[in-house]
């Protein structure tokens, strides 16, 4: 078997420093997560909490994101909405166009990672500036992200000490994570003090009283938002909450299940443009709601937890299988298992329908969220789906597309057997009969593994030897 | 477009059966009861934590505690709101401070002066978290947005009496829905920070590198 996603594993499984990389950050967050929940059933608790502000937010979603519409507008700011990921990016293109603007500087948006925004502005001859120091690194090497909360994961100090030579060569070359910091914020502060336009995400808006809410460290966040005169904002629909009193318990598990941190340096809570008499602040706001299959995922009640995600990156942390192969052999925007799950019911089984195959469903991911996603339930939902026949009881996109007739074939052929005793019980005794002739080699399992041996009889005769009445 | 697909976005999360939240666990409020030495031990703890300094000061201490400050980090200048009741109190006695600048024009007349010639800002604060060691913020037309980020060097004033267990305490017990929400309102629990080289700390990214807390 081959596959893109296949041939990009095997590639990256073969780049020893990467996965050292991965597995010293891994390691890390763990540990920082637990030393954050010291009561288990006080985590537990809050998780419940977490997962009933998000399921709650869910259950109204279309009248919050009314109200909110109405709050931030009676705000001043300037609510706009996108079906797809184009539309998105042809909004955020008319503001540019209005302000005339030929950059934009931007703070960490995955939501503009999944529009492809700067690779749209660039080809219109627009700089597209990342602030966030990870972000900052990675674009500099051309890179995407190869996880949600620390982009730049995948590299070492060396590596990057190396980039920055290479890309600023009169500045002295230095191996210190100090200095590496500074270079960056010598540079990026030139950047903020020019931008006419900064771009942000959103961790949480609140309905109720029209905010727009970041979670950040670097202040990258906040200089995106206040220093240059036009604002916009770009996020997914499924990010409000419906109160002010929602938020306290969702920063902080955010922050604690993400990084192990009890908070971060910054939370910016913005509710509107600059008001007469203040004196900095961008005079325009704007807010992109980003649709791109997240109405199709709430249509299906059990899919529908998808969309409680607020991107901790927690199940990522804990993968088995991303700490291996790392955040850019997925080849989707969001990597490890929030991205097995969401990014084949937003492009199709067809295109990413293969990730949900790529789990152990060793069930750390729901462990962990703090939503209590249920990642490998539906996983395994996604995976039937793929091959199921009866597609018309089911909108996700591309469902039956991953159904093969040998794959079929074989399970029907199976269920016939299992399902008539004396074919069943032939087929077994004379398996174990001819069991010499096995092949020994079976691929890639046989490489690091002995093949499986048959027993010398079946389980039912040994079951019969040993007197048990199967009636 | 933008009302076509508003309208085919909403319509399209009308249309399946609701899903029932399911779950009524949504209570928020406090879960510890902290005396005041409590709080200010805890918030001093998280603060120290971050590296960020916290003084201990009295309201008639607290003015000399900032001009040593001042001193021992070599400040060029000050920026100071003349307008606020903290801030006046140090324009009164300038000859204690270093260059005392002020904030009072829009942004775009002295950006440059901002981004690159101005040492540190001092500002009060809306409140603070124990729990998280944080100050509460909340920008305004004397103290602006920017004073609290630019400058490399923050110097804040917080008083005891407005220092909150949690979070959920503050929103409540200041009545920040009741009251509206400002144009910005921050969180700030520490110096800015990032840890995306080899998941090692770094101070002083983008916002300031020193955040020094006086508590009155």
């Amino acid at each position: 078997m081959s596959s893109e996603f296949r041939n990009t594993v095997r590639a990256n499984l073969a780049k020893p420093e990467v996965r050292a990389n991965f597995y010293r950050a891994m390691d890390g967050l763990m540990t920082r997560r637990l030393d954050q929940f010291p009561d288990k059933a006080e985590l537990e608790r809050l998780r419940t909490q977490s997962m009933a502000i998000r399921a709650n937010a869910l259950s109204k979603l279309p009248e919050l994101l009314e109200t909110l519409e109405a709050n931030l507008t009676r705000n001043g700011i300037q609510v706009h909405w996108a079906e797809t990921t184009d539309q998105a990016n042809q909004i955020v293109l008319s503001i540019l166009q209005k302000h005339n603007a030929k950059s934009i500087i931007k703070g960490k948006s995955m939501v503009s990672e999944e529009m492809g925004l700067n690779h749209f502005l660039e080809a219109l001859g627009i700089e597209a500036l990342e602030s966030d120091l990870g972000e900052f690194i990675i674009q500099l090497d051309h890179e995407a992200p190869s996880h949600i909360i620390m982009p730049a994961i995948h590299k070492n100090r060396i590596q990057i000490a190396k980039l920055f030579h290479e890309k600023f060569p009169d500045i002295p070359y230095t191996e210190d994570v100090d200095e590496l910091t500074q270079t960056a914020r010598r540079i990026l502060r030139d950047k903020f003090y020019a931008a006419p336009v900064g771009l942000s995400g959103v961790n949480f808006m609140v309905a109720e009283t029209g905010t727009l809410c970041l979670v950040e460290n670097e202040g990258n966040g906040r200089m995106s938002t206040t220093a240059p005169s036009v604002h916009i904002a770009v996020t997914g629909i499924e990010k409000v909450v419906e109160s002010l009193s929602d938020v306290p318990p969702l920063l902080s598990i955010l922050t604690r299940s993400a990084t192990g941190q009890p908070i971060t340096t910054y939370f910016n809570m913005i509710s509107g443009p600059r008001k007469p008499g203040e004196k900095d602040g961008p005079e325009e706001v704007h807010l992109v709601l980003l649709d791109n299959g997240r109405s199709n995922i709430y249509s299906d009640p059990e899919l529908l937890a998808t969309l409680r995600c607020i991107r901790c990156g927690a199940c990522i942390n804990h993968c088995p299988v991303y700490v291996r192969i790392g955040g850019h052999s997925y080849g989707t925007v969001y990597p490890g298992p929030i991205g097995s799950i969401l990014e084949p019911q937003k492009a199709g089984l067809d295109v990413h329908g293969e990730l949900a195959q790529a789990s152990t469903l060793c069930g750390a991911c729901s462990e962990v969220c703090p939503v209590r996603i249920p990642i490998p339930s539906i996983l395994n939902r996604l995976r039937y789906d793929g091959v199921r026949r009866d597609t018309a009881n089911t909108n996700t996109v591309g469902s039956g597309k991953r159904r093969t007739l040998s794959e079929a074939a074989t399970w029907k052929t199976w269920a016939w057997a299992a399902t008539h005793p004396t074919i069943y019980h032939a087929g077994s005794t004379l398996a174990t009969r001819f069991k010499g002739m096995l092949p020994t080699n079976l691929g890639a399992w046989t490489t690091v593994r002995s093949a499986p041996k048959l027993a010398e009889s079946t389980l039912h005769q040994q079951a019969k030897n040993l007197g048990v009445d199967h009636e | 477009m933008s009302n076509t697909a508003r309208a085919n976005i909403l319509a399209r999360l009308r249309e399946p059966q609701r899903p029932e939240c399911g779950f009524s666990e949504r209570d928020y409020l406090s879960r510890y009861d902290w005396d005041t030495a409590e709080r200010v031990r805890r918030f001093t703890e998280r603060m120290v934590a971050v590296r960020a300094e916290v003084h201990h000061t009295t309201p008639e201490t607290w003015l000399d505690v900032v001009s040593q400050v001042c001193a021992a980090k070599g400040l060029n200048n000050l920026l100071v709101s003349p307008e606020t009741v903290l801030g006046k109190q140090l324009h009164a006695q300038a000859e204690r401070f270093p260059t005392l600048k002020t904030y009072d024009h829009p942004i775009e007349s002295w950006k440059q002066e901002l981004f690159y010639g101005i040492d540190a800002a001092f500002t009060g604060t809306y409140g603070g978290i124990a729990e998280t060691g944080t100050l509460i913020v909340m920008p305004s037309a004397d103290e602006p947005r920017l004073m609290s980020l630019v400058p490399p060097v923050h110097i804040a004033v917080l008083e005891v009496a407005k220092l909150y267990t949690t979070f959920a305490e503050a929103v409540q017990a200041q009545g920040w829905v009741q009251a509206g929400m400002p144009t910005n309102a921050l969180l700030i629990s520490g110096p800015s920070k990032s840890a995306d080289i080899e998941q090692t700390l770094a101070y002083g990214v983008h916002g300031p590198k020193e955040l020094v807390v006086i508590l009155v």
